[in-house]
């Protein structure tokens, strides 16, 4: 099993919701986060004094995943949360070693 | 029985007007708190209200008498005892057109907000009980007496007396007794308890710009009490400061936004809601002698004048948190001045300023009163809260300052997002002193 997180910007959550359901993922976990990367923060001004915001908002994406599935799931994420533009976010995944289901207990690719 | 000339009309627009006033309060406390960090919006939020709690009662103790008492100091102050407790000022005075009370209920809310307007120099950092104190002092030994120099009978300005030459300085509805005064008292106390920790270098960004747009709204609602019920009638004066008040404030907004579109880029929600204060300010001591048309123009130049002044105090290192000397000082003194040059004989207060034929006698006089309260407020409470900080404390220690203001001194937080919240458990009234003494012990075992 394999953990897939992925940082997106946060107007793209709903396509790569659509996109990952149509590949048959059935649950993910979302959750605001800020940061930044290549692409940097954006100045504010109040009354007439500047100050610069580093921390840009995005979302993160958490996916449990069968290992067979991981590639394919990065894959639809990738290729949905791309604009092209600098800021599009990352994608990486970790091994998991146990995943269970609170209501069943059930363990491993079961749970998933 | 005698015939009361009591003009219901009249006593009815004062009380709304008093009431008027009463809802710049609640506005003050948004426009304030929106700007303020979220850490210490509650606090804003209590200073704001702490200072109508407090005025409300010394008005009716003694405050009013020692504003509007008869004149027991050569134009200086009014006669404490007089009217101690508002004796005497329950009956009926057929002579009068509206009751005292009424003109007693509409000047609390004055010495109220006038007050509060201090505060928005020292946010995010002052000891709420030193606070409360502080207006309570700063209302006695500063607002009552000017508020008699200006609009009380015998007042020294009131009548144009000693350096006035025999011109009383106009001053409507408060720029000098309510403007300039707290503006300066703002800027002593900002003094006093020092810049935040970290200013101006970390940011400190209003963190709810919504709630400071709905309290410029407010305030603007309630400053047509403010200023149109000083006309103390429902007559002719009040409707031509009503369209003044208008005028003045939308002018000022959109040369505060021009200022900033020119200057950085943006025109900024904050900019539109500053603008609307800088010309409620500018207009209060000018809005019955000047016509619309220098209504329009006064609120230009407030504009422009507070837009251009706000941030120098990063130049010159005063910490005042809020701009309470670049809206409200530098606003009444554009007000206060303007007259002097604007003012025309067509409006109520039938004067003419430079620009139309009058002499100069009319702006000295404005800039000798301006000056007077300025200073008279600056000094006077640059001591109160310097005497204040060495005896009992003003500011909070650093720990406190980086904690939040609202945590550590009235145990609350403002805002609670999600169901998370911080855990815990609800701890009865019972078990309460337990807990106390089981923290101050645990306390005493690490120190």
């Amino acid at each position: 099993m394999r953990l897939v997180t992925a940082v997106i910007k946060p107007f793209k959550l709903d396509e790569v919701k659509s996109a990952l359901e149509a590949y048959g993922i059935h649950g993910l976990t979302v959750s605001e986060a800020s940061g930044y990367g290549r692409q940097k923060g954006h100045t504010e001004v109040y009354r007439g004094a500047e100050y610069t915001v580093d921390l840009v908002p995005k979302i993160k994406v958490e996916i449990l995943v069968d290992e067979d599935d991981a590639q394919s799931v990065v894959d639809v994420i990738v290729k949905t949360a791309q604009t092209g533009r600098i800021g599009d976010g990352k994608v990486w995944t970790v091994p998991v070693d146990t995943v269970v289901r609170v209501r069943t207990g059930e363990r491993g690719p079961d749970a998933l | 029985m005698e015939e009361s000339l009591l003009n219901t009309g009249d006593t009815a627009w004062i009380l709304v007007s008093a009431a008027l006033v009463l809802i710049m309060l609640p506005g003050l406390a948004l426009f304030y708190g929106g700007m303020t960090r979220s850490k210490s919006v509650l606090n804003m939020i209590m200073m704001v209200f702490g200072s109508l709690f407090l005025v409300g009662v010394l008005w009716i103790l003694y405050g009013y008498s020692v504003a509007f008492g008869t004149d027991v100091g050569s134009g200086l102050l009014g006669d404490p005892a007089e009217y101690f407790g508002l004796s005497g000022l329950m009956t009926d005075d057929p002579e009068a057109t509206f009751p005292a009370m009424a003109f007693v209920g509409f000047q609390a809310m004055f010495a109220a907000i006038t007050v509060a307007l201090v505060a928005g120099a020292i946010a995010d950092r002052a000891k709420f009980a030193t606070w409360m104190v502080f207006a309570g002092i700063w209302a006695t030994i500063v607002y009552f007496p000017v508020a008699h120099w200006v609009w009380g009978e015998g007042g020294w300005i009131f009548e144009g007396m000693g350096p006035l030459n025999g011109v009383p300085a106009i001053d409507f509805a408060g720029g000098t007794a309510v403007h300039i005064n707290a503006g300066a008292a703002a800027l002593a106390v900002a003094l006093v308890l020092g810049k935040r920790l970290g200013w101006p270098k970390n940011p400190m960004k209003p963190h709810n710009l919504t709630l400071v747009m709905l309290g410029a709204g407010l305030l603007w609602f309630g400053w047509f009490g403010f200023n149109a019920g000083s006309a103390l009638a429902a007559d002719n004066t009040a409707a031509v400061v009503f369209v003044n008040t208008i005028g003045a404030t939308c002018a000022a907004a959109l040369a505060w936004l021009l200022v900033e579109k020119l200057r950085d880029g943006h025109a900024t929600s904050l900019g539109a809601a500053s603008g609307v204060v800088a010309g409620l300010v500018a207009i209060t001591p000018a809005c019955s002698s000047v016509s619309p048309v220098g209504a329009l123009i006064l609120g230009v130049i407030a504009g422009v004048a507070c837009a251009l002044f706000v941030p120098l105090k990063f130049k010159l290192g005063y910490d005042d948190s809020l701009d309470v000397v670049g809206i409200h000082l530098i606003g009444g003194l554009v007000g206060t001045l303007l007259i002097g040059f604007l003012a025309t004989e067509a409006a109520p207060a039938g004067v003419n300023g430079l620009f139309f034929g009058g002499g100069t006698e009319q702006l000295v006089s404005q800039a000798i009163a301006a000056v007077a309260v300025m200073a008279f407020a600056f000094i006077v409470t640059l001591i109160i809260a310097k005497v204040l900080d060495l005896v009992i404390g003003f500011r909070v220690d650093e720990d406190s300052e980086i904690t939040g203001v609202d945590l550590t001194e009235h145990a609350e937080t403002a805002y609670e997002f999600g169901e998370t919240g911080g855990g815990g458990k609800f701890v009865g009234t019972s078990e309460r002193a337990a807990l106390r003494a089981e923290a101050q012990d645990a306390e005493g075992v690490n120190a």
